[in-house]
């Protein structure tokens, strides 16, 4: 168990910020090029790109067991499937 | 003489790092009924809702962004520090990430200042008479990021803990899941801020 243990680099820590620096940029940059109805989904693509990068590398999920990971993906399809379920009340009401 | 201790009970860290990752999903879910909240009446006051975030600070925004980013870099780097026995290094990262935290703070300080200077706060008259999706924007806004700020205050606490106890060395090399936990949770504060980030500061 404790050798099988994955220590991450603080070089791979630091790729990962300034990757994330990157996408911070490029989304306040997509918002003052305003692409009108496009710039919320623009934002909201590039805050999941990032939210993906934190819960790979950051939060480890990466080089976690199998088991912990499909948790995770599954309670974001739930909240997905809420979010969704939402919008159907709120549209067809 | 922890090690003997350490072999007589050995940690179940697979287990603690689930039970953290199950406290988590409930934390996605209390913001996330914020978040769904905010989406419906968005959809509902698009005008309102961007004119609203107009008077929200881009900047103070993104520096805030950039410097939770930073601070998930430093705890990241912290538990790395602690598999490779470098008590020295992790603390230091920890205060780095402590340090961050307060600056984030200040920063949230001086915005709310700003907002109260200007009454715009919860049941102030200003804020009564503007149009009603402006009213539900704000009081999104001192919800959301007030529940947030408490959290990077609860954040703060459990990265001092996890000072102390590699200091006392309860956390060691083989054995740091308060550090790693803490960790999660920091990261979840980051994770947070980057919805929150774009749709209260960005979306004008």
């Amino acid at each position: 168990m404790e050798n099988k243990t994955h220590i991450s680099s603080y070089e791979s820590h630091g790729r990962v910020l300034i990757s994330l620096l990157l996408l911070t940029m490029l989304s306040v940059l997509v918002t003052w090029m305003e692409f009108g109805v496009f710039t919320i989904a623009v934002a909201l693509t590039v805050a999941s790109v990032k939210a993906f990068i934190v819960l790979t590398w950051f939060m480890h999920l990466k080089f976690e067991s199998n088991f912990i990971r499909w948790m995770v993906a599954g309670v974001f399809v739930l909240f997905t499937l809420v979010l969704i379920i939402t919008f159907i009340d709120y549209f067809f009401r | 003489m922890t090690q003997t201790a350490n072999h007589a009970h050995p940690t179940d860290n697979e287990g603690g790092k689930m039970g953290m990752w199950i406290f988590l999903f409930t934390e996605l879910f209390l913001f996330g009924g914020l978040f769904l909240v905010y989406a419906v009446f968005r959809a509902k006051y698009s005008d309102d809702f961007h004119k609203a975030a107009y008077e929200l600070d881009a900047l103070i925004g993104t520096l805030n962004t950039v410097i939770l980013l930073v601070s998930s870099m430093t705890v990241a780097m912290s538990i790395t520090a602690i598999q490779k026995g470098s008590k020295k290094l992790a603390i230091k990262l920890l205060l780095t990430t402590i340090f961050l935290a307060i600056v984030f703070m200040v920063n949230k300080y001086f915005e709310w200042h700003h907002k109260f200077d200007i009454k715009v706060y919860p049941g102030s008259e200003v804020l009564q008479n503007l149009e009603r999706g402006e009213l539900l924007f704000f009081g999104l806004y001192y919800m959301m990021t007030g529940l947030h700020a408490l959290h990077v205050i609860i954040g703060m606490i459990l990265l001092v803990i996890c000072i102390f106890k590699i200091k006392s060395g309860h956390i060691i090399s083989n054995r740091y899941l308060l550090l790693e936990n803490s960790g999660l949770y920091w990261h979840l504060v980051d994770l947070i801020w980057i919805f929150l980030f774009p749709l209260l500061y960005l979306l004008t």
